[in-house]
């Protein structure tokens, strides 16, 4: 049992301190108030009494002797407690550096925002060189297949585009029947039912198939692309492939950004049918909307041009996707919460692209008259 | 209290079908610096494991001053609460600076301290191993090797501990920084009355400040006494180790 610390005044010597008992860290934040309480003309302090002492008790000690002016060497102790005494006494010499002053709170909002602002506008910077950088490399490389990271890029096709595929239809063909489900609450009004068929057809072969592909893939890729350069920056990969005498963004971006490029259209066809099949499925079970007329429907109602102006977008969808990816991942700086933060940030990014991209377009086909 | 500081016997650790240690004793003295060297793959890292009760041992018996480190539940508070451990790299929480790293072994076992008496130990820590305050803001990764080293210490000995375990302490760092880190270790060993348990490669670290060495292989401890004695004992390993080129290098330097 820790033995209870006591400080008091010699009745025979009132300008002498006794302490005594166990001057330990267990028993520290009592002892400080004690140690704070000490007032008075004191004389000499005798720390003979201190059954044991520790680095925490050594520096209250210490303290103690700063405050009363008195040279630590002054204190009296026993012999094998003075080699701590002294190297914490040395230890707290080093230069006390002050307490840096916090700005007011107010300051601190508007440079955030203003740290947010350049940050925004340098980051568009950033993205458009690495898109340029990844261009340069992509053409520099074309006319030498011997160069092409094929193993590579069909690996990420697999991971990206085949295992994403039915999660992908899954969902769109969830969606499809929700779709489905509202436009004939809507319709039934008007005795229109039929025209469901039309909406689900607008719906998912100009927005909603590559539109779901794409933030589908922003939150499974994306984030799969960051983390993954993002540990081989921190483990300091990155490097030895600078090393050695290759190119990270021939190695690391080319092959994502091309199984991308291949297999988000693919993908976002695969969106496409599967929503319709959602939608032809409700129509079918609960609209009374026979398959055959929902088939006729469609070929009266599709031209070539809707599809198009959906799968146009997919591209551009893929670019945004594996640049974003692989640019957050190269920022990773060393230590794992940043490859938390950089992924975060990739996912967030991509799917606000991807949908101010969509909206863009959008407006675009529509005043075009497409 | 008792004299030995750490007691092992016939301890046993496997991993699957493979056999790191079988029968292994081993003695610590209270006080003392105890080097443990050894091949590649011959535990050294395991045996620490097994002495924090990391790892739970196949068979054998483990004190810690007297309280026995098993399965039971709380049987390691007591050693968690005296034992510091410096692993190789510092292992230093990355997303906290280096004041809050020495800050989080005193909130976890004293909760009730005031934060600024909180702040001022660990800033004592950190100027104990040799850090200027200007390092206690400072993310782990925004250091060099040596001072993470330093931090990954000034860590260990937040608690006061009685006990002090080091894994390579001195690998990654240049002579230097070694031979500094190793002077730091002997005064900090000294003067806070420090039980080191230290496991090493590096042969001037074993000439410089370890009073024992125990030499481990074959799944126990070969031999374990002073320098001098291990040196001489008949074992090929041994003799490798000790009388190759950099160990004869290495004894030039403190003779």
């Amino acid at each position: 049992m820790p033995e209870t610390p006591v400080i008091e005044t010699d009745s025979e010597h009132p300008g002498c301190v006794r302490l005594s008992g166990d001057w330990i860290v267990d028993r520290i934040a009592d002892l400080q108030a004690r140690v704070d309480q000490l007032r008075g003309p004191v004389e000499a302090l005798d720390a003979r009494g201190i059954e044991r002492i520790d680095a925490a008790g050594a520096w209250l000690l210490v303290r103690l002797a700063q405050r009363l002016e008195m040279d630590v060497s002054a204190i009296e102790l026993e012999g094998e407690h003075r080699a701590l005494v002294d190297t914490v006494a040395r230890a707290e010499q080093h230069e006390q550096v002050g307490d840096t002053v916090r700005e007011p709170g107010w300051r601190r909002f508007f440079g955030a925002i203003g740290k947010l602002i350049t940050d925004g506008g340098s980051h568009f910077v950033k993205l458009s060189g690495f898109l340029g950088l990844s261009l340069a490399a992509l053409v520099r490389i074309a006319p030498r297949p011997r160069q092409w990271p094929v193993t590579a890029t069909i690996h990420h096709m697999q991971q990206t585009g085949l295992n994403a595929l039915p999660l992908v239809a899954l969902l769109s063909f969830l969606v499809g029947a929700v779709v489905a489900f509202l436009g004939a609450t809507v319709l039934r009004d008007f005795g229109a039912e039929l025209f469901v068929v039309d909406l689900i057809t607008f719906a998912f072969l100009r927005e909603f198939g590559v539109l779901l592909t794409a933030i589908l893939l922003a939150g499974r890729t994306a984030s799969a692309f960051t983390a993954q350069i993002g540990t081989m920056k921190s483990r300091e990969e990155i490097d030895a492939i600078r090393t050695l005498g290759l190119d990270p963004v021939v190695l690391l971006v080319l092959p994502r950004l091309v199984a991308l490029l291949i297999m988000l259209p693919v993908l976002a066809v695969a969106a496409m049918v599967a929503g319709m099949l959602g939608g032809l499925t409700v129509s079918v079970t609960s609209l009374g909307i026979p398959a055959e007329l929902f088939l006729s429907r469609v070929e009266e109602t599709i031209t070539l041009r809707h599809y198009l102006v959906g799968l146009i977008k997919a591209p551009l969808f893929a670019m945004v996707i594996a640049l974003v990816g692989c640019l957050e991942g190269f920022k990773v700086a060393g230590t794992a919460q940043s490859v938390g933060e950089r992924t975060t940030s990739a996912v967030v990014q991509c799917i606000s692209l991807v949908i101010i991209i969509d909206a863009l377009a959008a407006l675009f086909f529509m005043e075009i008259g497409w | 209290m008792s004299e030995i500081a750490i007691s092992i016997a016939g301890l046993k650790n496997q991993f699957g079908l493979q056999v790191v240690h079988e029968h292994l004793d081993l003695e610590v003295a209270r006080g003392e610096i105890l080097g443990v060297v050894g091949g590649s793959g011959t535990g050294k890292s395991v045996l620490m494991r097994a002495i924090l009760g990391l790892r739970p041992p196949q068979a054998g018996r483990i004190e810690v001053f007297g309280h026995r480190v098993d399965e039971r539940a709380g049987s390691r508070d007591w050693l968690r609460r005296h034992s510091g451990v410096l692993f190789q790299d510092g292992a230093l929480f990355s997303s906290l600076t280096v004041q809050e790293n020495v800050e989080v072994p005193l909130k976890a076992h004293f909760p009730d301290l005031s934060h600024s008496l909180r702040r001022e130990l660990a800033l004592l820590k950190i100027r104990l191993v040799g850090l200027s305050d200007e390092a206690a803001p400072k993310l782990p990764a925004e250091l060099s090797g040596g001072m993470r080293k330093r931090a990954g210490l000034a860590r260990a000995l937040a608690l006061d501990p009685e006990l002090l375990f080091l894994d390579e302490p001195t690998a990654g760092l240049d002579p230097i920084g070694a031979a500094a880190f190793d002077q730091l270790l002997a005064t900090l060993s000294k003067a806070l009355g420090l039980t080191v348990f230290l496991i090493t490669h590096d042969l001037d670290t074993l000439y410089s400040i370890c009073d024992r060495v125990a030499v481990i292989g074959e799944g126990r401890i070969l031999t374990v006494g002073p320098l001098d004695e291990v040196e001489t004992f008949d074992h090929p390993w041994v003799q490798d180790y000790f009388h190759g080129p950099r160990a004869r290098a290495a004894r030039k330097g403190t003779t």
